[in-house]
């Protein structure tokens, strides 16, 4: 999240402690065992100077390669943490435990360097915000060459040669003019753009997207999201889109996992997913979304607010707001149980809705 | 039934400087190029655009903000002063404000009941017991539970201060808010809460609505007439119903089939418009969506359509809807 | 851009136009120069005469007009304790600050900006609370106290250097140091707040993201912004290098251009007094300049000025 205290200190200061708890059973993808990536039992807690407030609980998922995955939810739901925790990218205040591995290899082992090594080469990050994402006192091209250069070796006319094939790559027009370019004469849309051709530079396995759209215009997000799905089309790089926009998220996944309060509560193919949301929070969050196209209705609001990291109740962390909770439910913590092949709700009552 | 709220062909220019030349050109940039519309008393009218397009520009002239450069504002028969005198601040028993950022709104130092009230005390309205009674009659009205009053802002969440401010906004009783995007900092969950607040109170307290958005699927749910807005200027107005379902312009068309929906056919087409919007110093010639537009015609580039009826009760600033002989 | 230059340029002037009326109000207002110079005892004729002679009778419009006339054609008036020229009396002093106060700056950015920086990157750690507790220490006590201080322990117990005086180099290592531990503090808080503010931002993440080890992510992206808030106080340390050491050189006897300033305001010598002001009055209007046009190099949202983007 990026509201969570991203405090930009050293990444790699992050404690990384422990091994993924026995509980740990990731999203069961069809031919598991060659995940891309694999994040078990991940948990962050930050600690404020008093105590650790646990943002994080125990997340489990897999990518594999190629594949587009959706993680949504609302702010503070650790969609966002999740990922600059896997890369650690969090500060010092993290307090990381669980095991992220990378083509089989489990990350927390690596050093600081195999860490940055990995970032922009295998994982690449793009933000929420692009304009300030983006150094305001460099030139675009210094920029992309940085990576280049980082990433492929390149240097001089050849870098220059692989920026502009690169803006090319994301359709910038006039290339070379905006080379030498500062980002804050650029459009938003544009600097997304210049952040995506920034990402490719290291061509990587996995692009993570933190709501890469949330900041942009209708009409742009539009254009940013079929240039997502044109370059995972020609690629076949793998593809972690975190949003809170459900609309987003169903228009280029294959897959998604709804988090809330540092949970994942839901994880289903994605027509599953909306056409038979299984977690009440899910169903929740459809309900209160208007649709354009349907007759319109009165939306139906999930009763109070989310909880606050570090106040969750007792039990499953949504039982104050759904409606069809019950003492069962404050209980335990529901895990990740099938309802389908596929699709995996984590809810007591999941199997009588 | 005679409109509350009356603007009459608003323009705001502003002059910037262009690079170019040894100290700039000068140049003019149009945030606001000629809008009219109505809003009926105890009706909402929804203002949707993108960015830059002139919609929180066009509540600021409205509200008497900013003076405009050209044409007027009437409210409730009068024209809205765009000086900041005593008939305006009269002005601001009958028409309140929300904006996006409810903690900028809100004072820190307060605990929210005192602010909701602040209103009747600047305006000398009854007792000091009367007014912490409407105060807090009003606050139950918009869903707060007695317990949060005596809390400050930062101890409440984003969608709570929301409600804060709505109380404030309709303790005086106006018959006109201006809302600027004000739920689009809210979650999900919290935005349909706020949503159903506003028709509610509506219903309520018979208050008109100015509801400007960038979301359309939050206008469409909110409004009865919406006016899309291109670059300084409405290109398309009408019932959402029918503007949503079935856009005239091609922007319409083009913004409407952009919006990602969980709920989107199998097989939709959506229309990807090439670039960035114009920048509203550089607007084009014609139909300034014309360098945009999949439809344009050499008459799109050259004259400028106005806003024409359509048909249907609706009306829309196209040269392929409405003829040129006819404009 | 040429517009800029002058409009700044005019501002300036302003500036200083406006720091020596002030200047000239106040020191008329503050006591009569012949009964300070002459001693109160003096026969009224001998008053009058010279009052007369350095037209301190004449109306105060008249001296004022007179005064900036003069300044125009280049005159600062003439000292009224010696009779020589007051810029010739500031100009001799000048070298004998610059000993001090050259030495004391770079003082202030070797010790002030690492520790700032590193106190930065090492927030909350033991070593950041030292550098920020010997920080606030050393901004706020005063330079008199400090030098007062140092002369106790380095001159008069331990006897390694001279207390006061100017006669050797080893005299200057005290008024410099003073001088440089005081601006070391202030600059070490500000590089500081400054880093820190920068490595919140989402483009030291993004710095981060793409790959780069932290040390390449501090120095090639947090560094050059963080550079942006700094130059201002060390453009406001260029600016005092002149008349910033009044009480370090009251302190230590030091003969510079401070000195000078105390001594011609304790005997209302208008004219040297008036012309100190007016040169520290420039040097901070030159500084503010060369601030402003290196905001310009370094922060390239500047440099377009408020012109408009182009559409992308």
């Amino acid at each position: 999240m990026s509201t969570l205290d991203f405090v930009g200190l050293q990444p790699g200061a992050a404690t990384v402690r422990g091994f993924a708890p026995a509980v740990a059973k990731p999203i069961a993808a069809q031919g598991s065992g060659d995940a891309l990536v694999r994040i078990a039992g991940l948990t962050v807690a930050f600690d404020d100077g008093k105590r650790h407030v646990p943002v994080l609980h125990g997340i489990d998922l897999e990518i594999r390669r190629g594949e587009t995955i959706g993680i949504v939810g609302e702010s503070g739901c650790g969609k966002s943490v999740t990922w600059l925790a896997a890369l650690r990218l969090l500060g010092k205040r993290a307090r990381i435990g669980g095991t992220v591995s990378l083509d089989g290899q489990p990350m927390h082992d690596f050093s600081d360097a195999a860490m940055a090594r990995i970032r922009g080469k295998q994982i690449a990050m793009i933000f929420q915000d692009p304009a300030s994402s983006l150094n305001p006192v460099h030139r675009i091209g210094r920029q992309l060459a940085e990576s280049i250069s980082l990433h492929r070796g390149l240097t001089g006319q050849a870098a220059r040669a692989e920026a502009l094939r690169l803006l090319d790559r994301v359709h910038i027009p006039n290339p070379g003019q905006r080379l030498s370019a500062y980002p804050h004469e650029l459009s938003g849309g544009m600097n997304q753009r210049v952040m995506i051709a920034m990402a490719l530079a290291g061509e990587p396995d996995l692009l993570v997207a933190d709501e890469p759209t949330t900041a942009l215009d209708a009409t742009i997000q539009a254009q940013i999201l079929d240039l997502l799905r044109e370059i995972r089309q020609d690629s076949g790089m793998a593809l972690a889109l975190i949003s809170h926009d459900l609309g987003v998220i169903a228009d280029i996944c294959d897959r998604v996992m709804v988090m809330y309060a540092g949970r994942v509560v839901e994880a289903a193919d994605s027509r599953a997913l909306f056409a038979t949301p299984g977690h009440p929070y899910t169903q929740g969050l459809l309900a209160a979304l208007p649709d354009l196209d349907a007759p319109h209705r009165r939306l139906e609001a999930i009763a109070g607010t989310v909880p606050e990291p570090g106040k969750l109740p007792g039990g499953c962390s949504f039982r104050l707001r759904c409606p069809h909770a019950d003492a069962d439910c404050a209980a335990e913590v529901p895990g990740l149980g099938h309802i389908d092949k596929a699709h995996q709700v984590a809810c007591l009552k999941a199997d009588s809705l | 039934m005679s409109a509350l709220l009356e603007v009459d062909s608003l323009v705001r220019h502003y002059p910037v400087r262009i690079p170019g030349g040894l100290f700039g050109q000068p140049a003019t940039l149009r945030a606001v190029d000629g809008v009219s519309f109505a809003v009926s008393p105890g009706k909402t009218l929804g203002l949707v655009g993108e960015s830059g397009c002139g919609k929180s520009t066009t509540a600021k002239l409205v509200l008497g903000l900013l003076p405009p450069t050209a044409g007027a504002v009437r409210f409730e028969g009068g024209h809205v002063p765009a000086r900041r005198n005593a008939e305006w601040r009269a002005l601001r028993q009958r028409m309140q404000m929300v904006y996006q950022d409810p903690l900028g709104a809100l004072d820190r130092r307060l605990p929210v009941v005192a602010q909701v009230m602040e209103p009747l005390t600047v305006f000398k309205i009854g007792t000091p017991a009367e007014r912490r009674e409407k105060a807090r009659d009003l606050m139950a009205a918009v869903g707060l539970t007695p317990h949060l009053f005596e809390r400050f802002p930062h101890e409440l969440s984003g969608g709570q201060r929301q409600r804060v401010v709505l109380a404030r906004a309709l303790i005086l009783e106006p018959s006109l808010l201006v809302c600027d995007e004000p739920i689009s900092a809210l979650d999900v969950s919290i935005q349909a809460q706020v949503i159903n607040l506003l028709l509610d109170l509506q219903d309520r307290f018979g208050v008109a609505f100015l509801f400007i958005s960038h979301d359309l699927k939050v206008v469409r749910q909110v409004s009865h007439e919406v006016a899309v807005m291109y670059l300084g200027r409405i290109v398309e107005q009408g019932e959402p119903e029918k503007l949503f379902h079935e856009p005239a312009h091609p922007y319409t068309k083009a913004l409407v089939s952009a919006i990602p929906s969980p709920w989107r056919q199998e097989g939709y087409e959506r229309i990807v418009l090439q670039g960035d919007p114009p920048n509203p110093v550089q607007v084009p010639s014609g139909c300034a969506f014309h360098p945009r537009c999949a439809y344009a015609t050499a008459a799109c580039r050259e004259v400028r359509p106005v806003l024409a009826d359509i048909g249907d009760g609706r009306k829309a600033a196209c040269h392929l809807l409405s003829p040129i002989a006819s404009a | 851009m040429l517009r800029y230059i002058a409009s700044r340029g005019l501002r300036a002037l302003i500036t200083i136009f406006l720091v020596l009326s002030f200047a000239f109000v106040i020191l008329r207002l503050s006591g009569d120069p012949a009964l300070l110079i002459l001693s109160p005892d003096a026969p009224p004729e001998a008053l009058e005469a010279f009052r007369k002679g350095w037209g301190l009778d004449a109306p105060l419009w008249r001296q004022y007009l007179g005064y900036f006339l003069n300044i125009a054609e280049g005159n600062f008036g003439q000292s009224m304790r010696d009779g020589r020229p007051a810029i010739d009396l500031v100009l001799e002093r000048i070298p004998a600050t610059l000993a001090i106060t050259l030495p004391a700056f770079a003082l202030k950015l070797l010790i002030g900006v690492p520790a700032g920086i590193f106190a930065a990157l090492h927030r909350n750690s033991l070593i950041d609370r030292l550098v920020m507790s010997l920080s606030v220490a050393g901004y706020t006590i005063p330079s008199f106290v400090l030098g007062l201080v140092l002369v106790l322990v380095f001159a008069v117990n331990l006897g390694w250097l001279p207390s006061g005086g100017y006669t050797s180099p080893w005299h200057a290592v005290l008024p410099i140091v003073t001088l440089g531990l005081g601006g070391a503090a202030i600059l070490a808080r500000f590089t500081r707040s400054a880093m820190l503010e920068v490595l919140g931002q989402p483009y030291i993440r993004t710095a981060s993201a793409k790959g780069l080890i932290w040390r390449r992510v501090v120095t090639s992206h947090a560094l050059p912004n963080a550079a942006i808030p700094t130059v201002t106080i060390i453009g406001f340390m260029v600016g005092s290098l002149i008349a910033g050491a009044v009480v370090v050189e009251s302190v230590f006897s030091w003969p510079g251009v401070g000195r000078l300033l105390v001594s011609a305001v304790a005997n209302r010598d208008l004219a040297v007094v008036q012309a100190i002001l007016l040169l520290v009055a420039a040097c901070m209007v030159t500084s503010n300049l060369v601030v402003d046009a290196l905001y310009g190099w370094i922060d390239p949202r500047l440099r377009s000025g408020r012109t408009v983007k182009a559409g992308g």
